[in-house]
């Protein structure tokens, strides 16, 4: 039951990082400080990408 | 942003002849499946590679090419900040409006096989256990939504090849579709393996996994050697139709494919003889097709020691993504899709931004490159996996228990690929 939530929060946080990307290249000029916007982004979608793993292994567990 | 001129009569005849060789990928994709699966699923895994890109193009050609469109067609444009967002395309349905003999019509036919292409290797991660009308459903959607939208964004002049605008070299380069291609298919199979989860007798209780080889490294490595043929018509027509390279340049692009499909090869080949004292052919067929996958991307822009270096990278990545998959992350991918198609299409994004090599690219080529593998991760996946985890919602993926048991073939088809020398034994025990 625990994987539900975790997979959830995962596919939310893969969104929310593409998200932080897009609107870097509207917003931001072209300084560094797209750069590392753009790699926050990624940062964020790394952690997205291992919650989603995590609740697989979970859910993979609870059917034993 | 790369404009493609319009080409002469004998370009428009080489591509002809380009196109008609591009399904040799689609050959060796499926043997290449074929013979990573157990022989017991045989006849399915060929079966369902023969109505994936028939669903594909059908569904392409109904719904898809609509939202992906050529450059410069009609489009949905979003103003942000003062600058124009092109997000999907507004093209007719059922390819109407395409005048036979133009640009537009070789692209659309392109995009056609490309899309086959695309939707057969998650039947690498799927193998063994992907139900065929499951595995219809879901190239269905691959191709009539996911496909289309970000084949848009990079082929279709979306926001991703207009990143021009913004300082950030010519936009996306993928010329023969490291990205869109590899990348969208690959993170398409990690989906399909989480959904389905491993096949039965994959893991012990403690979570330790278990080796299932292949049934047939004969087909895996003819797969290989018509996958080339393939690739090096693919990378051709992508870099004469959508990158506007001109005829000339292609021997550049030949050279580069095949470069570092060796390279890659050579490399999976001495990472495996030292690991595990002797090379492994089905991971170094794997490695080769890494290879073409990353050099896709950049063919026709970087120089034969890149290529080298491209597909010697993604070589030696291959046995150790492989490894992270199954061993760390619990993931079944028999057919080493994720890896092969994921990881190296990824790899070749990224490389194109370091040694792609063209006037007026500049620093802002590999901020580019990087943008579209967020585009990728933070978009590609979430809505591939959505729209798979809801058909299986509607119509379970998995195959039952006891049809695992018996066999693709068996349970799915009503008989054997090869019904004179197969023996289960399982088959044979009493239920």
């Amino acid at each position: 039951m625990k994987a539900y939530p975790m997979k959830i929060a995962g596919l939310l946080l893969l969104v929310s990082g593409w998200l932080l990307v897009v609107a870097t290249i509207a917003l931001l000029g072209p300084a560094p400080a797209r750069g590392a916007f753009v790699a926050a982004g990624i940062a964020v979608e790394i952690l997205g990408l291992g919650l989603l793993s995590r609740s697989h292994s979970n859910w993979r567990e609870d059917q034993g | 942003m790369i404009t493609p001129p319009a080409l002469s009569d004998a370009s428009f005849a080489l591509c002809i002849a380009l196109l008609a060789l591009i399904p040799f990928a689609a050959i060796g994709f499926a043997l290449i499946n074929t013979g990573l699966g157990r022989s017991r699923s045989a006849a399915h895994a060929m079966l369902a590679s023969l109505c994936v890109p028939g669903v594909a193009a059908i569904s392409f050609v109904i719904f898809g090419f609509a939202w992906e469109g050529t450059a410069g067609g009609s489009a949905h444009i979003l103003i942000m900040r003062g600058n124009p967002w092109n997000w999907l395309a507004v093209q007719p349905l059922f390819f109407r409006g395409l005048v036979p003999g133009s640009n537009a019509s070789l692209i659309a036919y392109m995009q056609m096989l490309c899309v086959g292409i695309a939707a057969l290797i998650p039947l690498g991660s799927g193998t063994d256990r992907w139900k065929l009308g499951a595995i219809c459903g879901s190239t269905f959607l691959f191709s009539a939504i996911t496909y289309p939208i970000f084949a848009h964004w990079v082929w279709g002049g979306g926001w991703l090849t207009e990143l021009s605008r913004y300082g950030m070299g010519l936009g996306l380069i993928d010329c023969g579709g490291s990205g869109t291609i590899h990348a969208a298919g690959g993170l398409t199979a990690l989906s399909i393996a989480w959904l389905l989860g491993p096949r039965r007798g994959k893991y012990s209780h403690d979570g330790m996994p278990t080796a299932i080889p292949g049934h047939n490294s004969t087909l895996v490595l003819v797969g290989c050697m018509f996958a080339l043929i393939g690739f090096l018509a693919l990378n051709s027509a992508g870099a004469l139709l959508l990158a506007g390279v001109s005829r000339w340049q292609l021997v550049l692009v030949l050279v580069n494919t095949f470069l570092a499909a060796a390279t890659s090869s050579l490399a999976t080949l001495g990472t495996t003889r030292i690991r595990f004292g002797k090379p492994d052919a089905s991971l170094s067929a794997n490695g080769w097709i890494a290879g073409l996958v990353a050099i896709s991307a950049s063919c026709a822009f970087v120089v034969p020691a890149a290529a080298i270096l491209i597909g010697a990278v993604a070589g030696m990545l291959l046995p150790f993504a492989i490894d992270v998959f199954e061993f760390r992350l619990g993931i079944d991918d028999p057919g080493g899709s994720i890896s092969v198609h994921g990881v190296a299409g990824l790899w070749g994004l990224f490389a194109a931004g370091l040694f792609a090599h063209l006037s007026g690219s500049g620093p802002g080529q590999l901020l580019a490159q990087i943008i579209g593998i967020a585009t990728l991760l933070g978009f590609v996946l979430p809505l591939t996996y959505g729209l798979n985890w809801a058909l299986d919602r509607v119509y379970p993926q998995r195959v039952s228990g006891d049809g695992e048991r018996q066999g693709m073939d068996l349970h799915e088809l009503g008989a054997d690929a090869y019904p004179e020398f197969a023996i289960h034994t399982d088959e044979f025990m009493t239920r």
